[in-house]
């Protein structure tokens, strides 16, 4: 067992747990993205970040992989913990006005849409790679992939064609926190 | 070019012990005439696309057709870069240090004639002094070379890169039989604990530590430990790398040879950018030679340690220099960072832990292991040990490859060494670190060049690219174009640097079209800690450092932008227009004839107008006028 402390609370976890992991189990809200219980970490939304001391320094890492060590001290709210999310979340509610996911973080976070709001496109694909992971990790085949890189990231079919590995099972679409995920379906399933 | 001994091409060539190398060397010297003349034609990438290849050509052919007696016959030999590009091609006779430039085929006939039969120099090939037109005839007493300390370098200018023996005769693997033979793993660690050395790579690691760790790591588990090296240099403007590679790849490979005997490694890796052909050319015949004589490979020099290298090439992305990117690449994954919550010293390449260094890094280990860890941490400051290689581009006279010790001022750099900005411009800042580097004003100039004090300034070390800018630079702009390179470089993956990039690029052109407000100026500083503090990896956690380093100095330009509309320097499009001085001009019509728009209409001499309505600043006007009367403000 290795105890820290969380928001100054002594908590307890199991070696190679991570920060996310120990503070659900006590009931402490961290708000996630791409971290879903079933599926490997993959940290790309950094929505997850904390302050985490550990006696020498302090730093902003991502709760869903850090893994918990004897005697540090988190802070789930800290300023510099709400700039990051608050940013994170003013980035994604102007690229995806629509998400339903989105607009409830931005609600509690007091967030709303700023001038650089993206007109015409309401659900916007943010990369979070839940759809590819599932699709890997628990159906079992490869129908995603992403592609490019930079600004043009994308999800995809390996090779932009209809995916001949696609089941059509539907569990992307079930996953996708944004709703991007039934147009791209279109383009994967065929 | 290639000059590998007959005996390094048989087969049974291979040095099987210390003493045998040695008596190698003790051979090469002794068919050394040391009084020869040898004749230097740098074979650097600047000075090939330059023609030295062909100069080096000519010369041959001269002086065989010149009879020249037995004893006078130089030898020609083609080199790295002497990191003086912008004067190339280089030639350089040694031993006497007479340095020609801009050598063209063309002038060999004269060179041969004069130099090697009279005896005199070819006073036009000559290095003149801008100042007082003065000719310099020897390299030391040049400026630009008088003021540097070439260490690392010292062998690059003067060693064929390719020729084992050229290597062997300078010394090379001198160090790695001294750490097989007389050292522990565990000494040779202390001994790079206590020589200073921090990574040349950027992060200004503790290069012994990171050794120590690894070689921990290693023990703690059975399996194989990697050594690895970073070649990816992918900072636009940086060539500090490839000349290392390219000018002495043996005293990179000797630097991980002494790696892995020290962490425990028997595998290694040079990761080298793919766009970098020459280097890899280079690296491969260097492994190849070495791996023949029993330098690299089973049971070196009889010794009983056994390591060998692989080259892997670069999959041209910025983003993987970074390091797990790079060890993803070499595993055939997509080139992207992943969280280093578990470092790479315990769970690195293949998940095994792995030690990476920048190949300057490596090529400083030789040097600390022949020289002793206290006469390296003479050099430079209490906090940055040793030299630093920098490519010096920019508004300087001097564009090149300098190394200097570690606290030289910013001043003595461009000044001294650089020759300081053309004529009638003034300097205005250097940017130091690479993209994700920071803008240090004039005012700061007196700043010694180490890593902590870049660090306080708002900068970085980086790799160590170093752009000078005068005073036609606009902050903004420079700020903007900066960022630019990182969006593009960015991998995606993450939503603070994909996203928060671009947004900051967003708010940046609204300043240089003198829109936005002073809070957008907060706002702006506050995205930037965003991105640092949540970006996965160090590409978006370092690529706000060109916003927020030039608000910190050149806040009043932002505000010039914002509040007054205004591009002090002239640069920002939307906020500057031309004018036409009838004072100035004589109706030449050299504008009006060049303008895209028709803008500008008048009669042959007589003064011209502008139409500013119709103009959309392209500057052309601006260009062609020779008699300086079109202005922009
Ligand atoms: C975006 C990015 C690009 C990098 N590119 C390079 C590079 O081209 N060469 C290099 O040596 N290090 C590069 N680094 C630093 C490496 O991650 C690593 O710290 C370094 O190679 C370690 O070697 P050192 O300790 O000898 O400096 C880069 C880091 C980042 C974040
Ligand atoms: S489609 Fe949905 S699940 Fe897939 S990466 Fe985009 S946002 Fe995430
Ligand atoms: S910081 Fe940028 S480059 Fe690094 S992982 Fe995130 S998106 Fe990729
Ligand atoms: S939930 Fe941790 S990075 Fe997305
Ligand atoms: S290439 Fe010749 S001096 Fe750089």
């Amino acid at each position: 067992m290795i105890t820290f402390s969380i928001n100054g609370k002594e908590v307890q976890g199991q070696e190679g747990w991570t920060i996310l992991e120990v503070a659900r189990w006590h009931g402490i809200e961290i708000p996630t993205l791409c971290h879903h219980g079933a599926l490997e970490p993959y940290g790309a939304c950094r929505l997850c970040v904390v302050e985490v001391n550990d006696g020498k320094r302090s730093r902003v890492v991502i709760s869903c992989m850090y893994p918990i060590r004897t005697g540090i001290n988190v802070q789930t709210d800290t300023p510099r913990v709400l700039n990051v999310r608050r940013w994170i979340v003013q980035l994604l509610l102007d690229e995806s006005p629509e998400s339903p996911k989105i607009r409830e973080l931005a609600q509690t976070l007091g967030v709303t849409p700023s001038r650089f709001q993206k007109k015409g496109v309401d659900f916007a694909c943010h990369l979070c790679g839940l759809c590819v992971r599932v699709c890997q990790e628990v159906v079992g085949v490869q129908a995603l992939s992403f592609s490019n890189r930079g600004l043009r990231k994308e999800i995809s079919s390996p090779f932009h064609t209809a995916s001949k590995e696609c089941l059509g099972c539907g569990t992307c679409i079930y996953i996708c926190p944004t709703g991007a995920m039934e147009q791209v379906f279109l383009r994967v399933h065929g | 070019m290639v000059q590998v001994s007959t005996a390094l091409k048989s087969n049974d060539f291979r040095l099987a012990t210390p003493a045998a190398l040695a008596a190698y060397r003790e051979s090469i010297l002794a068919e050394r005439d040391p009084n020869r003349t040898i004749i230097i034609v740098c074979h650097g990438t600047g000075c090939r696309a330059n023609n030295s290849p062909k100069v080096a050509d000519a010369l041959r052919r001269a002086v065989a057709a010149a009879g020249l007696n037995a004893q006078v016959i130089p030898e020609i030999k083609d080199t790295g870069c002497h990191g003086f590009c912008s004067r190339g091609p280089l030639v350089v006779f040694q031993p006497s240090g007479l340095f020609y430039q801009k050598v063209q085929p063309e002038d060999v006939e004269e060179i041969v004639q004069k130099t090697l039969i009279e005896g005199t120099p070819v006073e036009r090939l000559l290095y003149a002094d801008p100042e007082t037109g003065e000719h310099v005839v020897h390299d030391r007493d040049i400026p630009f070379y008088k003021y540097q300390q070439r260490l690392v370098l010292s062998n690059i200018g003067k060693i064929d890169p390719v020729d084992l023996r050229d290597t062997i005769a300078a010394g090379g693997y001198q160090s790695l039989v001294k750490v097989l033979t007389s050292m522990t793993p565990d000494e040779v660690i202390t001994m790079v604990e206590d020589s200073g050395l921090r990574g040349r790579g950027g992060g200004g690691f503790l290069t012994g530590r990171k050794w120590r760790m690894t070689a921990e790591h290693g023990r703690e588990t059975p399996g194989p430990v990697y050594i690895l090296a970073n070649g990816d240099e992918g900072d636009p403007g940086a060539f500090m790398d490839r000349t290392l590679m390219e000018g002495d790849p043996h005293a990179v490979l000797e630097g991980m040879l002494i790696g892995a005997y020290a962490i425990g490694s028997s595998e290694g890796y040079i990761y080298v950018r793919a766009e970098y052909p020459l280097a890899v050319k280079t690296l491969r015949q260097a492994i190849l030679s070495a791996r023949e004589a029993g330098l690299l490979g089973e049971n070196i020099l009889g010794t009983g340690f056994s390591f060998d290298l692989k080259l892997n090439l670069g999959g041209g992305a910025f983003v993987c220099g970074e390091s797990t990117a790079l060890m993803a690449s070499i595993e055939g994954k997509p080139g992207e960072p992943r969280a280093k919550y578990i470092h790479t010293v315990e769970k690195g390449l293949w998940g095994r832990p792995s030690n990476l260094n920048n190949v300057e890094t490596w090529a400083n280990v030789p040097l600390i292991i022949a020289k002793g860890a206290d006469w390296y941490r003479d050099i430079g400051t209490e906090g940055s040990k040793g030299t630093k290689i920098f490519s010096l581009v920019g508004q300087v006279k001097n564009v090149g490859l300098v190394e200097v010790p570690m606290g030289v001022t910013i001043k003595d750099l461009v000044l001294r060494i650089g020759g300081g900005v053309p004529e009638g411009r003034e300097f205005k800042a250097i940017q130091i670190g690479g993209p994700s580097g920071g803008c240090i004003p004039q005012a700061h100039w007196d700043l010694p060049i180490d890593f902590d004090s870049l660090w306080d300034a708002g900068a970085m070390m980086g790799s160590g690219g170093m752009i000078v800018m005068d005073n036609s630079t606009c902050m903004v702009d420079v700020a903007k174009y900066f960022l630019e390179f990182l969006i593009d470089e960015s991998c995606g993956k993450c939503i603070p640097c994909r996203l928060g990039l671009q947004r900051m690029r967003e708010v940046l052109k609204e300043f240089s079209a003198g829109r936005g407000s002073l809070e957008d100026l907060e706002e702006l500083d506050s995205l930037a800690r965003a991105i640092k503090d949540g970006s996965l990896c160090a590409l978006g956690g370092s690529a706000p450092n060109p916003v927020l380093a030039t608000l910190r100095y050149f806040r009043d330009e932002y505000e010039a932008h914002i509040l007054h509309h205004k591009c002090p320097a002239a640069v920002c499009k939307e906020l500057i227009t031309y004018a036409i001085n009838p004072e100035l001009c004589n109706g030449c019509t050299a504008c009006a004839r060049e303008c895209p728009q028709g803008a500008i209409t008048g009669t042959k001499k007589e003064p011209h107008a502008l139409n500013a309505s119709l103009c959309i600043k392209c500057g052309i006007c601006f260009e062609v006028c020779k008699f300086g009367a079109v202005t922009v403000a």
